[in-house]
């Protein structure tokens, strides 16, 4: 067991956990808005340091620069997917809940308040 | 470390199967696409895991760069397809 891979084994069980939290916030979340913002951190950050603990237990080879390209390219690109659907659910019309709509935990179609009439 | 890899890509085929539900009971379409945009991020994660397990990591991560590219073209031409619709109209 040398020192590279004791910090392999932590990035990748690290990463597994940001995995798994990401998931459950998921699931669990009560309007679409804070899912999304859940799936845009936590998502990322799990990808990027399972990557990292691959590309640490690889070395300096070809398939290590590959697995570099890749986390960059994951890091660019799931946060841009992530503002674009946002967008697009604020010009659908979709409101996020509000603190007047807490008793029935619905993503609010028909909120009291219309604080984002565009 | 071949024993932490086999373990952590058994905890990643559970963990995938948890946004799935949301996909199957969203009540908005864009509660669908976010599952399935999650689903897949995590998939190209499996697929960089598989790879390293076999020994073949230059084959696994050219398929693994063609899947990201692939879900990322996916949501965002969702994206631009409902965001002329207005809601009732």
């Amino acid at each position: 067991m040398g020192m590279t891979e004791i910090i392999a084994v932590l990035m990748i069980l690290g990463g597994g956990f940001f995995l798994l939290v990401a998931s459950i916030g998921i699931v669990r979340f009560p309007d679409f808005y804070t899912r999304l913002h859940a799936m845009g951190k936590g998502d990322t950050l799990g990808i990027i340091l399972i990557l990292l603990g691959l590309c640490v237990y690889e070395g300096f080879t070809l398939n290590s620069a590959k697995l570099l390209i890749a986390l960059v390219f994951v890091g660019l690109t799931n946060p841009v997917a992530t503002h674009a659907l946002a967008r697009a659910a604020l010009r659908y019309g979709l409101k996020p809940l509000l603190k007047l709509d807490q008793k029935d935990m619905e993503p609010s179609t028909t909120s009291k308040i219309d604080a984002l009439e565009t | 470390m071949q024993d932490v890899l086999i373990y952590i890509t058994n905890l990643l085929a559970v963990i995938i199967i948890i946004p799935f539900y949301r996909v199957l009971k969203g009540p908005t379409v864009f509660d669908r696409v976010l599952g399935v945009g999650a689903i897949g991020t995590k998939t190209l994660v499996l697929i960089c895991l598989v790879g390293f397990i076999y020994g073949r990591l230059e084959m696994f991560i050219d398929i693994a760069l063609a899947y990201a590219v692939l879900n990322f073209i996916s949501v965002l031409a969702i994206a631009k397809y409902f965001k002329n619709y207005r809601k009732g109209a």
